[in-house]
């Protein structure tokens, strides 16, 4: 269980506060609207932005002053998921090493996630010359490599198109339902999160609200909601 | 307390830097403009010669005005043939001759930065009101001018302010000596270490003033993208206006490109007979530009990554250049001189001293790009753990490779053709490329020099090109 005690997240004059936790294992959509904090909810959590008051408890530990790679998170970002100067298999194999002094072992972990997300044969390949969707593909194979328990998108795969980004949300949700793994993804979309989110937390007016059930809530959103949804 | 001497030679260093720094920027001011607004096969290539100097060793140069300008020079000869008296070079129209060499291109591509920041939309609402060329001159050209002209002589005065080795060679005698070659020969034929030291402190106030106003006033960035962008010129599209653009840059390219032609052609004939020594020295110089290259880069680093912390890019880039080589040296020997023969450590300390020099440059492309990295790959480093040497081994070095291969392209180039340092700790063993050619000049064996300049242009070259290829080399997005 990820909880969030008495968050208070403060940047110049942007405020947010937090107070709720998150079950162990599910899915939850974070929805509000722009420069609401979203994407700050997540980099507080994965370790990038310290927050003024609160903790941050992660299974019983406190997990607040921890520099980012020794947080149980495995984080993907707007862009830059991958080193462009890296191959597929090096960008995937320092989610198991960051030094990328890999045992055979590892090779074998890397190989196994290569297939996984259906790259078989572009091991050698850099990033630049995959599709945006291939590339996402990478970002995603490092992530099960990492088995990390908790898994943040910070809509990585918004510059891809609907039907690609359906896809991969499928992937991460299917990988997350399998480890058992916790996933927050930040999101503009509602239909992301009715497709992959039972679980709903709105950020709107400088506070994160409780989980709630995705259906109700989209289906009767509070005004702050219904105003950013728009007509619907 | 400094002599009279040493005042005339304060009063001559700041009155060459005055005149070099005139002419430079009003001659780049046409050519800049036509490079600026005109289109033409070998543009690129002309821009780029623009930016040769930098890594032209200085005594090469010299080399090639002395062909072109000097007592048995073309002019000469040229005039002598019409019956008309000989141009002395040497004095001070030599050492700003020299200086304008070096500092017009420099010059030009800062103006032409200029030009090329006037927005492109302005010159086509010029066009549909009708502006005639002097209307566009008014109205969009001067402004601008205003703006980059003073900038561009600041920076160009402080990099003349420390004229070593153009005086060494074109000045001399009392009414043509600046302070650094002045404080050379405190070194050399008095070995007055207090005048010496004396007169370093005063190069130091006068390089670190003037440093100073250039950093408040120009944006030094000679290496800036996006030179090679000119865009439509109604206005300018007469023929008097070609004539005369076309005239400019002919001239520019006559002024850089004639001296280096009589190198090459002087050089050749003498290249493979070159005396035993010359080689030497050439492998001499050789290890010591690799060496300096090494020093460089991992000092380059260390400050980028420092100037990253602490957010003082200004000011380290600033001591590189207020700073002179010759300055430092004559600290470092006054430091050693008491404990140990510096000739000794010559090797060493130039290498240092010649990498420290390259650091500004250097440092000038590390740490954009450097802050780039950590812009838009630090946070992901940050959350798979990568730390210190395998974030360096597998993030940093790679994605610095371009402007790190640049920075010791640069570093080695310079420090080939280094002819400051290597003077004060001068080691009858192991001479440098340079400091032999000087010895040939210097023994009226034009024909050698000219052999082994064309050989240190060409090791100079080669070493930049190598090292800048090298970091091009198969890098992926």
């Amino acid at each position: 269980m990820l909880r969030l005690e008495a968050l208070d997240i403060r940047q110049d004059d942007f405020r947010l506060q937090a107070d709720f936790a998150i079950p162990a294992g599910s899915i939850v959509a974070v929805i509000g609207p722009s420069g609401a904090g979203k994407s700050t909810l997540l980099n507080v959590i994965a370790g990038f932005f310290p927050p003024v008051a609160g903790r941050i408890i992660w299974e019983q530990r406190d997990i607040t002053g921890l520099p980012p790679a020794q947080r149980p998170v495995a984080m993907l970002f707007q862009d830059n998921n991958l080193f462009p100067h890296l191959t597929v298999a090096q960008n995937i194999g320092l989610g198991i090493r960051p030094d990328l002094r890999l045992t055979a072992e590892d090779q074998n972990r890397v190989a196994e996630a290569v297939r996984r997300v259906g790259l078989d044969g572009m091991e050698g390949r850099k990033p630049g010359t995959l599709s945006g969707g291939q590339q996402g593909r990478v970002a995603l194979a490092r992530v099960m490599v990492q088995r990390c328990p908790l898994i943040l998108l910070d809509e990585p795969f918004a510059a891809l198109g609907p039907a690609l980004k359906s896809e991969m949300l499928d992937l991460v949700a299917g990988l997350a339902g399998e480890t058992g793994a916790t996933l927050l993804m930040v999101s503009h979309d509602p239909t992301d999160a009715r497709r992959i989110a039972p679980l709903t937390v709105l950020v709107s007016e400088g506070q994160a609200f409780a989980p709630q059930e995705t259906g109700p809530l989209l289906n009767n959103p509070p005004p702050a909601l219904a105003d950013y949804l728009g007509g619907g | 307390m400094p002599g009279p001497s040493d005042w005339a030679a304060l009063r001559f260093t700041v009155l060459q830097a005055l005149l070099s720094a005139l002419f430079s920027v009003v001659l780049a001011v046409p050519v800049a403009r036509a490079l600026a607004r005109r289109r033409f096969r070998g543009r690129g290539l002309l821009v780029t010669l623009m930016g040769a100097p930098f890594i032209l060793p200085v005594i090469v140069a010299v080399l090639g005005l002395l062909a072109v300008f000097g007592r048995a020079g073309i002019v000469n000869q040229a005039l002598g043939g019409i019956g008309l008296p000989p141009v002395q070079i040497y004095g001070l129209h030599g050492v700003v001759l020299a200086h304008v060499f070096f500092n017009l291109p420099l010059a030009t591509r800062f103006l032409l930065q200029g030009w090329q920041g006037i927005p492109s939309e302005r010159f086509r609402l010029a066009a549909s009101l009708g502006f005639g060329p002097s209307d566009v001159f008014r109205q969009l050209e001067m402004p601008m001018l205003r703006t980059t002209l003073p900038g561009a002589a600041m920076v160009i005065f402080a990099i003349c302010l420390s004229s070593f080795a153009v005086a060494l060679t074109l000045g001399g005698g009392p009414r043509a000596t600046t302070v650094e070659l002045a404080i050379y020969q405190a070194f050399r034929f008095d070995f007055d270490l207090g005048r010496a030291a004396v007169l370093a402190v005063i190069q130091m106030a006068v390089v670190t003033v003037a440093a100073l106003l250039a950093f408040r006033f120009g944006h030094i960035n000679g290496f800036g993208r996006g030179l090679d962008r000119p865009f439509r010129r109604w206005e300018a599209e007469v023929w008097h206006l070609r004539i005369l653009d076309a005239l400019a840059l002919v001239c520019a390219a006559l002024f850089l490109l004639i001296p280096l032609a009589a190198v090459i052609w002087r050089g050749l004939p003498g290249l493979l007979d070159l005396p035993v020594q010359v080689w030497r020295a050439a492998i001499v110089s050789v290890v010591m530009a690799l060496s300096s290259t090494l020093f460089a880069i991992i000092l380059a680093l260390c400050l980028a990554y420092l100037a990253l912390a602490r957010h003082r890019t200004e000011a380290i880039a600033l001591i590189g250049v207020a700073v002179s080589p010759l300055v430092i040296g004559t600290g470092l020997f006054l430091l050693i001189n008491p404990f140990s023969d510096p000739a000794r450590w010559a090797f060493v300390l130039t290498s240092l001293v010649n990498a420290l020099a390259a650091l500004p440059f250097a440092l000038r492309v590390l740490v954009p790009a450097l802050r780039d990295i950590v812009r838009d790959y630090g946070p992901l480093a940050d959350s798979l753990g990568m730390s210190g040497l395998s974030r360096l081994r597998l993030l940093v070095l790679p994605r610095l490779r371009r402007p790190l291969g640049f920075s010791a392209g640069l570093a080695a180039a310079l420090s080939m053709g280094d002819l400051g340092v290597i003077a004060l700790f001068a080691d009858p063993e192991r001479a440098t490329l340079p400091l032999e050619i000087l010895r040939l000049m210097g023994a009226y064996r034009m024909d050698t020099a000219a052999g082994a300049g064309l050989l240190l242009l060409a090791i100079s070259l080669f070493l930049f090109w190598t090292f800048d290829r090298g970091g091009r080399r198969d890098v992926e997005a």
